[in-house]
């Protein structure tokens, strides 16, 4: 489709809107409250352009850009007198109220707002009279509001309340005293509530973590990142200042996490700069303190050469670590450092992804899918973003049905929404707990995991799949089952969703066999498989032993050296097992960045550098392999743990290890070694890539104060690091235009200083990246043959006397290891010590709620305060899964229980 | 070799040494007095402790040689200016008697020695091995060896006058007249291929520090710079006694003053005019340099050794 | 031929002019009020740091000779809690006076600043302080800004309103 702007003709793609199309161009045209993701809503009057009738037509007529569908041969102006005069004067209007904060707004330099108003050429407010303020609320520990800065563009409670479904952002007052904010002062409820911080065009939501050691944009060493805080990968920029590490940015990935993140990614990176940072080698008990790098690597290449060592791999560590501690221990001593619940789940999703016929979607698939099945995961607690997802998903359907009758496109947001009105997609979930999607559900079910399962199983058995059937389901559940089979058969793109999160796998079989099915009936279903943790695919894809096999080898003292990588064992097993590792290990060398219970107890410590100081792979829950970059230098001897396995394999002389230095040798070792990761390779330019002859600067062009930074501790300037690894430099030189797609450090382009910059780097408006988006699928569906079911339905889930069952509940604040190093996260997370029970459980028990129970597992007792929950079935009980001082660790377990004296 | 001649040796030597070393001195007081600034007023009275300053300063510096510098060369280059200046005042007369090798070439024995003056140049740049150092020593040397041609052609004029090349005799012969009323030309011409010769402003094109950082001694640093620097003073020197021995009649002049005297104050003019024209020329191009010389002041100093030749002839028939 | 050698002459005369140079040590230059010289950080006119911790001196300055970390104090203001100027590598161009929204970074007519060691001149943010409001008295940054401090709240500032009353509906 062709259209005309200012006289030019440009082709642009039928359905979007004028300032789609005209921003499509790289022209500039400024806007407030259109966003890509949220559409049009013609509120801040800004992107006005003149539209005219045709050639002759020389007066026109104002539209707002964003508001107008694109035709064919439509001649439009950006640059026409009146149209900018138009501009100027709303800039001026939004203006009169704003502000003279600029200098202690900490939206400044990366502000939307200031980008537009000298786009528009607004220098002046004109305005003589008084500014009207407003009382500010307490948001809690993650955003920082600052009501007087509004323009009312809308895009926060049309962001929170319509995309992600938060209930408690609202618009107050009236005419010109609109406010936006909680009614009354409060922790925001949304898990993606740090969003608003982006989508505010202003900075009347900003960062308040980043607000705590605030750096401006410009001033911030970036790299591109990748979110360890869950299984989905989402794709952030990090940025640096003085060492320690100040912000998480989104960092737009067409295909993961498009424009949003959850608070655990944007608000999880404050163990970085944790006090409890291992910065220093130490050999225990002879120095307690620090001891010379060179000498260590030596001793630990000793201890390698001469006896038996294994090497205990870890979720949360790259591809490329866990390669090169395999190697430098050898294929049958390595062990993958993870629970064996955990290890079952991964190895499970695993074959289903890489054996079955159902494709993985990425995030961004999952959006657009029109029915959704989610079996045993309360994903705004496990795959916060999946959740976000899901909820796009559910209004696609009835979105279809409602633009098929008004004929609008789907970017006219408040048309659609008034058309679509609380109308949902057909959702369907099981979950033993309520989960906050459950309000968009067409039919929610509880019970116990294993019972779910079954319900499950026989939706695949409605679908057709060859399995034994589902017996002892009640008609009720049965007439679930077909209607839920039905709608899935309904649909174009359905959606299933299993995982850990209700640690049972027979709910990943089940969400299998229900995908199967559907593709065994010609439909194209999507299997999404949610795992615990960043790598938790990467390193199952590796392979290696199970953790208690590792106990086993120690005990019959085959080994008598432990190297454990990035790893608190503490949280893989319980305490009795772990124990067992130091008692019968002479030496437990730990690879890690944070000082835990496990490295209380190791021998040797060796100092990593976290996801921002070390280069590294990891693949997320989709099998997609994506690369996180270093953002800084760090101080002291922290380097990448694959390097400290470099060092030590080459004083070790380990042959398979040998002349291996750097990131681009590793990653070609494992292309090598393992045909299954070969598309490695082509995951991201290699380190000697370079553009006219030069890096990619992490720092921006306006980076400040060089010369002065480290003038306190030496007035003559050292010389700046240099990457080995990777093409980016860790200076301001270097190309400044565009880079590969998955070497952007930061976005930014002339005028525009805020996120919104991102327009620029897209094919097309909310779509990829130039070059497409970076990360490579390592798995695709196995379509050859029909699908190998899960045949054997598993039993009901029958209450043992005397004992509970304990299942793990996920939380987003407090689940997840690092991110619990952050303040405001720990703040918000669950209590560790309650065991959920049933209300009449309790009552059959003899127990007061809040009274302390024993629960007794195998050589493991502790104590825990029984708490009501009524959604508990009979006989199962419930723990936060992965608090920090939690005594249960490995999860699901059956225990026995008595109240304590 | 007789007593009073190392006597002269010694008293040439000390008073050379001392006058380029007051030269630093002097021409900054003068810069500065033709600039309406003070210049060197601290140290001493006037300022002249100036020198011992600098001096002493020269000597404190780190005496560097680049790693990347032919390292003999770079040495013995600085030395080599220094000697071949202080050679040719060897022929030099100071006054009646007072000179330290009364030659019968003394003009030749001049224009070889300023001639080895080059190769100080050209060797002190090529073993800098410095782009820059390189381009300074190369345009010296073209510069130097252009003008060095017409130099001496046109002090032939005088020779032609005189009959002899022996500097004594020159003056001598002067008595009657000096030799800027009929080698006006002559002087013209060898006044400028002096200042080419002793490459100072506005002739310092091997230097030019706005495009060549500082020239032929961009590596140099501490006394080998220092002699550099003394080699240009002395230079100076010379060229100015040279055009006083040659034109403006040597030691003579009134006998109220000993003819020491005159060659000094006369001398002492000629550098001043040196220092003037510092303060008041700016710097041709290369290009216009070396055609000025080789389109010019060639085909003038031809003109007049002809001329002078012609009338000579006329005058003696 | 001949303009050079008037040029000769005329530079020559210059010998009797009158001499430009202050005697430096004894005689003082008048050095005019808007002189760059001396880097101060200065106070509000209720003795309140002026700085904010904006950084848009420290991105103004082309030699990135400024350093600061922004901070915020419990009363709401801000200030920073370093702040560091390299003075070896500054060139007195005074871009970060005229960057300064809040006029509190000023350049100052001293110049006396040379120090025998580089590491000196190193100036920290104890160094850069001074109790004057300098060139700009009067001058009150948070009375002008919207946000609140303790001791003027929100619609105190010059030109404002009081804050809006959310839950009315009245126009």
């Amino acid at each position: 489709m062709t259209i005309y702007i200012d006289n030019k003709p440009y082709e642009v793609k039928p359905g979007s809107n004028l300032l789609e199309a005209v921003l499509q161009q790289g022209m500039n045209l400024p806007y407030f409250c259109w966003h890509p993701a949220l559409g049009s809503v013609g509120a801040c009057r800004q992107c006005a352009v003149k539209v005219f009738k045709d050639e002759d037509d020389k007066t026109g007529r104002l539209v707002m850009g964003c508001m107008e569908p694109v035709k064919d041969n439509l001649r439009l102006s950006v640059e026409d007198p009146g149209a900018k005069a138009f501009r100027e004067q709303v800039i001026g209007w939004l203006m009169t109220n704003h502000p003279h904060d600029c200098a202690v707004c900490d939206e400044g330099g990366s502000c939307h707002l200031q980008d537009m108003t000298v786009m528009t050429g607004h220098t002046c407010r004109h305005y003589r009279f008084s500014k009207r303020t407003y009382e500010n609320q307490d948001l809690g520990p993650f955003l920082n509001h600052e009501m007087n800065r509004c323009i009312q563009c809308y895009r926060c409670v049309r962001f929170y309340k319509d995309y992600a479904g938060g209930k408690d952002l609202n618009v107050f007052a009236a005419h010109n005293h609109v406010y936006f904010g909680r009614c009354e002062n409060g922790t925001l409820e949304s898990e993606f509530s740090g969003n608003l911080a982006e989508v505010c065009p202003t900075g009347v939501f900003t960062d308040k973590t980043l607000k705590s050691h605030y750096t401006r944009k410009w001033d911030m060493t970036w790299a591109p990142s990748v979110c360890q805080g869950c299984s989905l990968g989402c794709n952030t920029s990090a940025g640096e200042r003085y060492g320690s590490l100040r912000q998480i940015a989104n960092r737009y990935n067409g295909e993961v996490n498009g424009y949003f993140l959850c608070d655990r990614g944007r608000y999880g990176y404050e163990f970085v700069n944790s006090d409890q940072r291992i910065l220093q080698p130490a050999i225990r008990p002879h120095s307690n303190g620090t001891v010379n790098k060179a000498h260590i690597v030596d001793q630990v290449a000793q201890r390698v050469k001469n006896g038996r060592t294994i090497g205990i791999g870890s979720p949360r560590a790259s591809l490329e670590s866990n390669f090169a501690l395999k190697l430098l221990v050898g294929e049958d001593n390595f062990f993958l450092g993870v629970s064996g619940s955990d290890q079952d789940h991964a190895s499970l999703a695993l074959k289903i992804l890489r054996e079955g016929p159902a494709r993985t979607p990425s995030l961004q698939e999952a959006g657009e899918a029109d029915a959704v099945l989610i079996l045993g995961e309360d994903l705004t607690n496990t795959a916060p973003m999946l959740a976000l997802a899901v909820r796009q998903a559910v209004r696609r359907k009835p979105e279809a049905d409602a633009m098929g009758q008004i004929h609008l496109s789907d970017w006219q947001d408040a048309a659609v929404r008034e058309a679509v009105q609380d109308k949902h997609g057909p959702l369907f979930i099981f979950h033993t707990v309520p989960t906050k999607l459950d309000e968009l559900a067409e039919d929610v079910r509880r019970g116990a995991p294993e019972h779910l399962a079954r319900l499950g199983f026989a939706v695949a058995k409605a679908l057709g799949a060859d399995i034994d059937p589902v017996t002892h389901l009640s008609a009720e559940e049965n007439a679930l089952a077909e209607k839920i089979a039905a709608s899935l058969m309904a649909a174009e793109r359905p959606l299933i969703i299993g995982g850990y999160g209700s640690g049972c796998d027979h709910m990943m079989k089940a969400a299998a066999n229900v995908a199967w099915a559907l593709q065994q009936k010609g439909h194209n279903p999507m299997l999404s498989l949610t795992l615990p943790e960043v790598n938790s695919l990467g390193l199952e894809m590796l392979g290696g032993h199970r953790l208690d096999t590792a106990i086993d080898v120690l005990r019959q003292g085959e080994a008598d050296t432990v190297i454990v990588l990035e790893n608190d064992l503490y949280r893989r097993a319980d305490a009795h097992l772990i124990d067992e590792i130091f008692l019968h290990a002479q030496d437990v060398i730990l690879i890690d960045h944070l000082y835990n219970r496990t490295a209380e107890k190791a021998t040797v410590l060796l100092p990593a550098g976290t996801f921002a100081e070390a280069d590294g792979t990891v693949v997320n829950n989709e099998g997609r392999a994506q690369r996180f970059y270093q953002v800084f230098v760090p101080k002291g001897d922290v380097q990448e743990s694959w390097r400290w396995c470099l060092q030590i394999a080459e004083k070790a002389q380990v042959r398979s290890l040998n002349g291996m230095h750097n990131l681009d040798d590793i990653d070609w070792a494992i292309t090598t070694a393992m045909p299954s990761l070969a598309q490695l390779q082509h995951l991201a330019p290699h380190a000697d890539f370079r553009i006219n002859g030069q890096r990619i600067p992490r720092e921006p062009h306006r980076y400040s104060g060089r010369t002065a930074m480290l003038a306190n501790e030496n007035v003559s300037e050292l010389k700046p690091a240099e990457d080995v690894d990777t093409p980016l430099s860790f200076t301001m030189e270097g190309y400044r235009g565009e880079p590969p797609s998955p070497l952007i450090p930061f976005f930014w382009s002339p005028g525009w200083n805020s996120v919104q910059s991102v327009n620029k780097y897209q094919q097309e408006i909310g779509g990829h990246l130039h070059g497409g988006d970076p990360g490579i699928r390592l798995l695709e569906p196995h379509l050859n043959g029909g699908p190998k079911y899960f045949h054997e339905v598993p039993d009901t889930f029958v209450p043992v006397p005397g004992h509970v069952h304990i299942m793990p509940l996920y939380h987003i604040f407090g689940s997840e290891e690092l991110s619990m190093y952050t303040h405001g996260i720990a703040k918000n997370a669950a209590d560790y010590c309650c065991l959920y029970l049933n209300p009449d459980d309790i009552a059959r028990w003899n127990i007061t709620p809040g009274d302390w129970v024993t629960v007794e597992m195998d050589h493991h007792t502790c104590r825990l305060v029984a708490t009501p929950n009524h959604w508990m079935p009979h006989g199962l009980a419930g723990v936060t899964a992965g608090m920090p001082h939690s005594p249960v660790v490995d999860l699901p377990v059956l225990a026995k229980m008595r109240v304590s004296d | 070799m007789e007593a009073h001649y190392w006597w002269i040796i010694g008293g040439v030597l000390f008073v050379l040494l001392n006058t380029a070393a007051g030269l630093i001195w002097l021409e900054r007081r003068m810069l500065a007095l033709w600039q309406d600034r003070y210049g060197p007023n601290r140290a001493g009275p006037f300022g002249i402790l100036i020198v011992l300053a600098d001096t002493l300063k020269l000597f404190f510096k780190e005496d560097w040689i680049p790693p990347f510098a032919d390292k003999v060369v770079f040495v013995f280059a600085p030395a080599v200016v220094v000697a071949s200046v202080l050679m040719a005042f060897a022929v030099v007369p100071f006054g009646p008697g007072i000179v330290v090798a009364d030659m019968n070439i003394g003009i030749l024995f001049f224009l070889a020695m300023s001639s080895l003056g080059v190769y100080s140049i050209v060797l002190g740049g090529w073993a800098s091995n410095n782009k820059y150092a390189l381009l300074g020593a190369m345009r010296g040397a073209s510069q130097m060896i252009s003008y060095e041609v017409f130099m001496g052609l046109a002090l032939m004029g005088t020779v032609i006058l005189s009959g002899t090349f022996n500097l004594g005799e020159i003056v001598e012969a002067q008595k009657g007249m000096w030799y800027i009323f009929p080698q006006l030309l002559g002087f013209v011409i060898f006044f400028i291929a002096g200042i080419a010769e002793t490459h100072r402003l506005p002739f310092d094109i091997p230097e030019a520090e706005s495009e060549l950082v500082a020239g032929f001694h961009s590596e140099y640093s501490g006394m080998k710079f220092g002699m550099f620097f003394i080699g240009e003073y002395l230079g100076i020197t010379l060229i100015s006694s040279m055009i006083v021995t040659l034109y403006f009649g040597g030691w003579l002049g009134p006998a109220f003053l000993p003819g020491v005297i005159w060659f000094v104050i006369k001398t002492f003019v000629f550098i001043m005019v040196f220092i003037l024209l510092r303060a008041s020329m700016p710097r041709p191009r290369y290009d216009q340099l070396m055609e000025y010389g080789w389109k010019v002041l060639f085909p003038l100093s031809l003109l007049n050794l002809l001329g002078t030749a012609a009338i000579k002839l006329i005058i003696d028939k | 031929m001949f303009s050079l050698l008037r040029s000769m002459w005329l530079v020559f005369l210059h010998m009797f002019h009158k001499r430009e140079t202050y005697q430096y040590p004894e005689e003082k230059a008048p050095l005019p009020a808007r002189w760059r010289g001396r880097i101060a950080l200065t106070r509000d006119p209720d003795g309140g740091e002026r700085c904010v911790g904006c950084y848009l001196c420290a991105a103004a300055c082309p030699v990135d000779c400024i350093s600061l970390q922004a901070a915020e104090a419990p009363d709401g203001r801000r200030y920073p809690g370093f702040f560091r100027i390299n003075f070896s590598r500054c060139i007195f161009c005074g871009f970060c006076e005229e960057a300064c929204p809040t006029y509190a970074i000023q350049l100052l007519p001293d110049f006396e600043m040379a120090e025998y060691d580089r590491q000196n001149l190193v100036y920290e943010k104890e160094d850069l302080l001074i109790n004057s409001q300098g060139k700009y008295p009067g001058y009150n940054y948070y009375r002008v800004a919207g946000m609140a401090i303790s001791g003027k709240e929100k619609g105190e500032a010059q030109r404002e309103e009081p804050p809006v009353n959310v839950r009315s509906l009245l126009p």
